[in-house]
């Protein structure tokens, strides 16, 4: 006779509320951090939207701008700013945790690993705007 | 000894691992001048010709598929996490997968046809 019971237990699954990530500020820094996706979306679709408008004529690129200025869309690209800052300083504090970080076999500081980030990032942001605003 | 099923996972990790540094080394100082600074008047923003001449150099093609194709993927699969994760939708992964990185692959296309083209 084989050895076994009728009836099998149920596996365990732990029931999640939709609202999981409401729970501590752990949880909805990550999902907040995750939703910088959408934003990233959204700005590289403005961007082409943008790239289109130059192309086709100046009359086309003056209703962009128009558009741009709209105070609704002052508010969406602030928002979208602040969540490009909030991805850029949780992934550059992210690579100490991803790198090897030894020297003379002693781990060293989280700093020295993010901090070089911060400095590229400060460069390329004063490099782009010169090029952007037109004085390079 | 059969190979087992290669994912793909790597591949999509590369093009989200370069979206990230992209975005967070590049979108900020994008947004806050096209999106803040110029619409609202606090920086003057440069004239039509001086933008299209500044887009039509060849670096700034280069720079700016490299900038928006891997931002895309980057958001196609922060996208589809987000709403496997955050919003529990597992069980539409296949559809959401689809979605997102097919979207990803629209948004490359249209950014070589744009910069060919602007």
């Amino acid at each position: 006779m084989p050895q076994y019971t009728q009836y099998q237990p149920k596996e365990h699954r732990p029931k999640m509320s939709a609202y999981w990530y409401l729970d501590n500020w752990h949880y909805l820094r990550y999902a907040l951090r995750e939703s910088s996706s959408f934003f990233v979306a959204y700005f590289c679709v403005l961007t082409l939207v943008q790239l289109a408008a130059l192309g086709t004529n100046a009359t086309r690129y003056a209703r962009f701008e128009a558009f741009m200025a709209h105070p609704a869309m002052i508010i969406v690209n602030a928002i979208a700013l602040a969540f490009f800052l909030l991805h850029a300083i949780t992934w550059f504090n992210l690579v100490p945790r991803v790198m090897m970080r030894q020297i003379l076999a002693r781990p060293t500081p989280d700093i020295i690993s993010s901090a070089p980030n911060y400095l590229v990032w400060f460069g390329a942001t004063i490099i782009l705007a010169l090029f952007i605003t037109g004085v390079l | 000894m059969s190979a087992g099923k290669r994912s793909n996972e790597p591949i999509v990790w590369i093009l989200f691992g370069m979206g990230g540094f992209l975005v967070a080394f590049f979108l900020p100082v994008h947004v806050l001048f096209y999106g803040l600074l110029f619409p609202a008047g606090m920086v003057h923003a440069p004239s039509y010709q001086q933008t299209l001449a500044l887009v039509r150099h060849p670096l700034a093609r280069v720079y700016l598929f490299a900038l928006l194709t891997f931002c895309f993927f980057h958001a196609a699969h922060r996208m589809r996490s987000t709403m496997l994760d955050v919003l529990n939708l597992r069980h539409l992964n296949t559809v959401i997968a689809f979605l997102c990185y097919g979207g990803a692959l629209v948004g490359t296309v249209f950014t070589v046809w744009l910069l060919m083209t602007v």
